[in-house]
């Protein structure tokens, strides 16, 4: 698998990142060599063998449905950039 | 009759899958200890997991998962002993981690069945295509600010069902039975209260056009419809929209788009291509959940009776037609109230007056049934009172009246009125014979074969007693006279 620069372009986009045209060639180079790197696993025979999703046989674990957190607005909203009050605030976003 | 509509180029069918989100109940949220109750002060249910704070670690309540598994054994649907969570990645600005933790290639539960009955008493059966938890999204505010929009997280990382249907309802008709059964499910099941006002509960609408005998066409999303009626409005505006489309030559897009009611119409949402490109991966925060089969069975052993149970129990138990039971069971409070009303007495009678006296009066003072103004005991006793004869069935419904509005109790007001049915054959018999002798002439017409002025008999005899008599007794005395 390799990715052309338009790939490389949206998936900048999708994550929000801006890049310059100029650095194009230079990000597309890395990319695919991240990913021709990653593609040398392909040549394990993995036929037939379960998906290993972590370490061990760790099962995830709960908590129970009891209220523990929150109610510390100040801490949430302490690092917010234009805070109104109560409210986070962004630039209006309105479809 | 299937529904139809009708275009330029002849009929179309319209084909509809929905996405229901449902809102959780559990007191705290799906991965962290804040309240996840409604109507708090703006970002006080907020945990620094939830404002998606870096190095916090997400923590899966248990009680939301049981939840989930209670819905998925409510809608006869297989349950995944083993399941993932995902990330669903998309920029938003209440959705303060830049993903939504879902389960996307391995939901908790799979496929199951919902079935619905229509106003024609046709019964169909819409197929569940899976169940899965998810995380719900902060509100924005835009109408705070003429620059900016306010961002309450009280409600991010609530926990969600997403209930996805398979394209199975044909009818506006039915995505309405469809939704309203639904919810009737998740209210008996205790796991979400269904209340779509308050946005507790929330319908993608997917919706298509084709030509009978045609496969699927392209479809549309309709997000976020809040009430069961838009639903169904929505369903016909969109379908209408996509004919014309067809008809004029042109191709539906794959598309999101908005139901506007004020304007009767859905607008699209002019969402940039990437809207579904969401990039899941694995949350590496969470293990894959493994729940027992034990603890399942355990769950579905704590069901409550689930409605269709409980419809067909009354029609066998109680004797009372379909129709009946199914009104009576669609909230397990009326189901409750006419078990009690029905204990050991006359069912169908019982049922006839919850269903019709009880509901009219419920309707007219705008009440719910756990404010009901007459209790299932004071009716049940006013039963008791028209069984045992000491009121017939004119007079009970002038005794509902007063109940209704002095909440005395049955026989309290029979005593303090007056009311007592009058079996006394030796007053009945005046009474008939007064009404016979000032009505010489009807009663010649009578006997000359008009029939029909023997209910004109009764009712005066009836209004000399000030509706008090036993009417079989009165039929009885005239007929003999006669």
């Amino acid at each position: 698998m390799s990715l052309d620069p338009a790939t490389v372009r949206r998936i900048a986009r999708l994550a929000r990142i801006g890049i310059d045209e100029s650095d194009l060639p230079a990000l597309q180079g890395e990319l695919n060599g991240i990913l021709g790197w990653v593609e040398q696993l392909n040549e394990v025979d993995v036929e037939g063998v379960t998906p290993m999703v972590g370490t061990g046989h760790a099962a995830l674990r709960t908590r129970d449905d009891v209220v523990t957190d929150g109610n510390c607005r100040d801490a949430v909203l302490s690092n917010a950039p234009d805070a109104v009050g109560p409210f986070y605030t962004v630039p209006k976003v309105v479809e | 009759m299937s529904y139809t509509l009708e275009g330029k180029t002849g009929t179309w069918e319209i084909v509809v899958g929905l996405e229901v989100h449902a809102q959780v109940i559990s007191h705290s949220k799906l991965f962290s200890g804040a309240s996840a109750s409604y109507g708090g002060e703006p970002n006080t249910h907020v945990s620094l997991v939830d404002a998606g704070f870096p190095g916090m670690l997400p923590v899966l309540n248990h009680e939301c998962v049981a939840q989930a598994i209670r819905t998925g054994l409510g809608l006869r649907a297989r349950i995944n002993l083993e399941s993932r969570f995902d990330r669903k990645n998309y920029f938003y600005a209440d959705l303060p981690t830049g993903y939504q933790i879902s389960q996307f290639t391995h939901p908790i539960v799979g496929e199951g069945t919902v079935e619905i009955e229509l106003g024609d008493g046709t019964v169909r059966h819409i197929g569940i295509t899976r169940l899965h938890m998810e995380q719900d999204a902060g509100k924005s505010m835009h109408d705070q600010d003429p620059t900016r929009s306010f961002i309450d997280l009280n409600r991010a990382g609530v926990a969600l069902m997403e209930i996805v249907s398979e394209p199975d309802i044909r009818s506006p008709e039915e995505a309405g039975a469809y939704l309203r059964k639904l919810r009737q499910i998740l209210r008996y099941l205790g796991t979400c209260d269904g209340n779509m006002e308050e946005g507790s509960m929330r319908a993608d609408v997917n919706v298509s056009v084709r030509k009978a005998g045609e496969p699927f066409r392209t479809r549309c999303e309709i997000k976020n419809v809040n009430s069961i009626r838009y639903v169904m409005h929505a369903i016909e505006v969109e379908a209408t929209r996509q004919i014309e489309v067809w008809e004029d030559g042109g191709e539906v897009d794959q598309e999101t788009r908005l139901f506007d009611p004020s304007r009767n119409e859905t607008r699209s949402l002019r969402s940039k291509e990437d809207a579904h490109d969401y990039r899941y991966f694995p949350d590496p925060d969470l293990l894959p959940l493994v729940v027992e089969q034990a603890w399942v069975d355990e769950l579905e052993r704590g069901l409550p009776e689930l409605p269709d149970d409980k419809r067909d129990r009354f029609i066998k138990q109680y004797g009372i037609p379909r129709y009946d039971a199914s009104v009576l069971v669609a909230e397990q409070a009326i189901a409750d109230y006419y078990e009690e009303v029905a204990k050991g007495r006359d069912a169908r009678l019982a049922a006839n007056w919850v269903t019709g006296d009880l509901f009219g009066a419920l309707n007219r003072t705008g009440r719910g049934i756990q404010d009901s103004p007459i209790s299932a005991q004071a009716l049940g006793g006013m039963l008791d009172l028209m069984a045992d004869k000491t009121i017939n069935g004119k007079i009970a419904k002038e005794v509902f009246e007063d109940m209704l509005e002095t909440g005395d109790s049955a026989a309290d007001i029979v005593e303090r009125k007056g009311l007592k049915q009058v079996t006394d054959t030796g007053a009945i018999d005046a009474a008939v014979a007064d009404v016979l002798a000032r009505n010489a002439d009807k009663v010649e017409e009578y006997r000359g074969g008009k029939d029909r002025l023997f209910g004109f008999f009764v009712g005066q005899v009836m209004k000399a007693m000030a509706g008090k008599a036993n009417p079989a007794i009165v039929n009885e005395a005239l007929k003999k006279v006669l």
